[in-house]
């Protein structure tokens, strides 16, 4: 009897791995409140292409910014770079990518042949500041204000849409310093 | 009020999907004739309601009736007709009803096929596919109705997902779901088997079509959304290891090792118990991929919602169905003895292995799928692996099994005498040893350590699946279609096999940005960009480009790649332009405008990859011709299943 209950051990394994994942599943309002008016985590990291330079909090304090998680892996980054190209091209906030646990070869490929939407990259190896940022998956993009506290986090592929209402929408009135 | 009539029909759906599911288990479990005989009437009100709502839903996007919410977020009045009627499986809540729609149609094929069954045993198939059926229109009218009001009327709609505007995507859902439905069917068959403690030869031969049908159409519903992601996405590849497409491959994987491990148990009555876990989980991970795609647990290229809600449905769903089954069989399963010893060598040991390849495959893209929750669930840091995981251990299964294949073919049932087939083992793997290396070696050039394998194996199935038809022919034996149809599907495995080893090798691409006038060069070939111009379709403005491929500076094919802009979504999509030769695939797509006229794009030769479609193709003709056999046709009578091998103990049988 014993070997024919090992399927139906599997699947409950399964199942309560899949419950946790409902549970936790990128849930916009839980998402937000564990986040949102919080400073962001302190950074300093290299960045990408430019050997020996390297990225802080403290740089980009001042004016708001945008954060974008990305890897070369991740399918759903490809799918929103013809966004954040366009992004880009508004000029309108800076966008900053974090390259999480990427091999910077392929990330540089990555932007050489797709365009590279980014004022600077930092890279992030170990995925600790990426870990601190509360990042659940890439791609994530995160609205940040002039104060260096998160206003907006948004979880998966960027669109044109989601950049008009949630993220153009929070720039203070009379443009950016 | 015409869809309120929709989900009114639906509701009503709902009640008779219980009492087919009540009668059907109960009935049987009774012996009452009186309540078995509720089941196929509610079974063909089901698919007639189930229908109807489906025509509603339909009337309403074709009249574009805006005041339905999933009319307005789907549709526009820009939109074309062909897109309105796919729109109705373009997002979540049409996708379900069509679930529900494609599910009342299996039914009542089965309802009316079955009549020649034994009536308890055809009560709860029934009745296992009536609780599959209340469960799902549970979910579409609690937590999805698409018949939905939205107030105030929108003066037009938010488009269809322009995505989803193409047309092999428009029917790749259905396919799709016709495979995942389909597989019901087999799983109804199995939990139906242990209900009735009973499962011999005859139950298999039953099992068989079903699976095989519902097999072919999974693989070409695979097989047109790679199509697709090949030419819309822009990116040049067909398979991306992306957790949707993973969703559908496991279902693929497991129903394959089902129909051969079914072909077994059928012939010589051996991995009763095997088989039937097979046709549980086929449908279990047909439901995963349900559930996957439908909470949003992943994020995904084709994930258009998270719903948590949604999601711990499907799961509560799952557990029912899915737990319910697997408890039974390990209540059920130990009662089945398989008398039928065999060699190791003999066919049903090769199946076997066949088996064990494919199932730990199916468990790799599961566990490789399922690692970022997993990663989640233990409390690690995010995790997710891409292609470079797939990409190194899928081939690591497949090969071995390609040769095991290669050989396996020439095995007769239960004694091996692998002995006498040595000749043709030998002598196809020299014939496919050979031209393999010549072509790699000679042809295209020394590359990845893998090619040569993956190529000497393609050849090497071919040849051993074309062995036996061809000796048939030579001496005036009948060709049964089931022998035609499981050559093709063979020869289809081979063709696939090669083709995507010389993808994966021989393929060259270039990025680059030029203007009109210039030529990228990659290799012998050239891409001249010729010129751009402005073009406009019913629902979106673009620019066309055209480029013409010189080989050795000689034209070889016009190609007109495309971006377009889709008004209401605002949303930018490419089109490549592709031109297929009939070893090679000529491939460009625009990727931006980088200004001063010039444009940067992707091209790429591609060789052989027409034959990656060709290889599904074959697949799904072969189970057409398996399915259409003879003895399937001739309707067997309750009596004559009596457990002895009674059918066909001629060739055909002996072969399949």
């Amino acid at each position: 009897m014993s070997r024919f209950l090992i399927p139906a051990a599997i699947f409950l394994a399964l199942a309560g791995v899949l419950y946790v994942a409902v549970v936790h599943s990128p849930n916009k309002s839980t998402m937000q409140s564990a986040l949102l008016g919080k400073p962001v985590p302190e950074f300093n990291l290299p960045v990408l292409g430019r050997p020996g330079m390297t990225v802080s909090k403290a740089q980009l304090s001042g004016r708001p910014w945008v954060l974008n998680v990305w890897g070369t892996w991740c399918v759903a980054c490809r799918e929103e770079h013809a966004a954040l190209l366009e992004i880009a091209r508004q000029n309108a906030l800076p966008l900053v990518g974090l390259s999480w646990k990427d091999e910077d070869d392929l990330a540089l490929d990555w932007l050489k042949q797709l365009g590279n939407p980014y004022s600077v990259v930092a890279v992030d190896h170990d995925g600790r500041t990426a870990i601190e940022f509360g990042v659940y998956g890439a791609p994530e993009t995160f609205f940040i204000d002039a104060d260096g506290r998160v206003q907006y986090r948004h979880v998966g592929p960027m669109t044109p849409e989601v950049w008009e209402r949630e993220f153009l929408a929070r720039v203070p009135r009379g443009g950016l310093p | 009020m015409i869809p309120e009539l929709g989900q009114f029909a639906l509701i009503l759906a709902l009640v008779l999907a219980g009492a087919q599911a009540f009668f059907g288990l109960f009935g049987a479990a009774r012996g009452d004739l009186r309540w078995q005989a509720v089941v196929r009437p509610a079974v063909a009100g089901q698919f007639v309601l189930v229908s109807t709502a489906i025509g509603v839903l339909v009337h309403a996007f074709v009249t574009f009736d805006f005041s339905v919410l999933y009319v307005a977020s789907n549709s526009n009045s820009a939109l074309p007709t062909f897109y309105r009627v796919a729109a109705l499986w373009g997002a979540h809540e049409g996708s379900l009803l069509l679930w529900a729609w494609i599910l009342a149609a299996w039914t009542l094929a089965v309802a009316i096929a079955s009549r020649n069954l034994p009536a308890s045993f055809a009560s709860r198939v029934l009745g296992v596919l009536g609780f599959v059926s209340f469960g799902f229109l549970l979910f579409t009218i609690a937590t999805s109705n698409p018949f939905e009001r939205i107030f105030p009327v929108p003066a037009d709609g938010r488009d269809l997902n322009p995505v989803l505007q193409d047309p092999a995507l428009a029917i790749h859902p259905p396919m799709l779901y016709m495979g995942y439905v389909g597989m019901s069917v087999a799983f109804a068959f199995a939990c139906a088997a242990m209900l009735e403690g009973k499962l011999d030869q005859t139950w298999a031969r039953w099992t068989r079509p079903w699976t095989t049908t519902a097999w072919a159409f999974l693989g070409i519903g695979i097989a047109l959304g790679s199509w697709w992601a090949y030419y819309e996405l822009g990116w040049g590849g067909y398979w991306f290891w992306d957790p949707v497409e993973n969703a559908s491959f496991m279902p693929w994987l497991v129903a394959t090792a089902l129909i051969h491990s079914l072909a077994a148990t059928e012939k010589r009555g051996v991995f009763k118990s095997w088989t039937l876990l097979l046709a549980i989980l086929a449908f279990s991970l047909s439901l995963l991929g349900t559930f996957l795609v439908r909470s949003g647990v992943l994020t995904s290229v084709h994930s258009f919602a998270a719903d948590p809600t949604r999601g711990l449905f499907i799961l509560g769903f799952l557990i029912v169905i899915v737990g319910g089954a697997l408890a039974l069989y390990a209540w059920r399963a130990p009662l089945l003895r398989s008398p039928a010893g065999f060699e190791g060598t003999a066919r049903e040991a090769f199946l076997l292995y066949n088996n064990i390849f494919l199932v730990v495959a199916a468990a790799m893209v599961l566990v490789g799928t399922l690692a970022p929750l997993i990663a989640d669930a233990l409390g690690a840091a995010p995790l997710s692996v891409g292609s470079p995981y797939f990409d190194k251990l899928f081939p690591m299964l497949m090969l071995p099994l390609g040769a095991l294949i290669a050989i396996g073919i020439h095995a007769a049932w239960k004694r091996g005498q692998l002995g006498s087939s040595r000749g043709r083992i030998l002598s196809g793997f020299g014939v496919a040893l050979l031209s393999g290396l010549v072509l790699v070696y000679g042809v295209y050039g020394a590359s990845k350590p893998l090619t040569p394998i993956g190529m000497v194996l393609g050849v090497w199935i071919i040849l051993s699946s074309l062995f036996d038809p061809i000796d048939r022919l030579r001496r005036k034996l009948s060709l049964p279609r089931a022998i035609i149809g499981m050559t093709l599907a063979h020869v289809g495995l081979g063709v696939g096999l090669l083709a995507i080893s010389m993808v994966e090798s021989y393929t060259v691409e270039r990025d680059a940005a030029i203007a009109p006038g210039e030529t990228l060069v990659l290799g012998r070939y050239g891409y001249r960009f010729n010129s751009i111009k402005e073009i406009e379709g019913p629902n979106y403005d673009g620019v066309r480009a055209e480029v013409t491929v010189l080989r050795d500076g000689a034209p070889v094919a016009t190609l007109h790649p495309e971006q377009r802009n889709y008004w209401v979504q605002r949303s930018t999509l490419t089109e490549a332009g592709i031109a297929r030769r009939w070893n090679l695939d000529m491939f460009v797509a625009l990727s931006k405008n980088v200004g001063g006229g010039r444009w940067s794009v992707r091209a790429q030769l591609r060789p052989f990859l027409g034959w990656v479609w060709l290889s599904a193709g074959l697949m799904a003709l072969g189970a057409v011709f398996a399915v259409s056999d003879r003895r399937y046709r001739v309707r067997a009578s309750a009596k004559e299943s009596a457990g002895e091998p009674t059918i066909a103990q001629g060739s055909a049988a002996e072969a399949s």
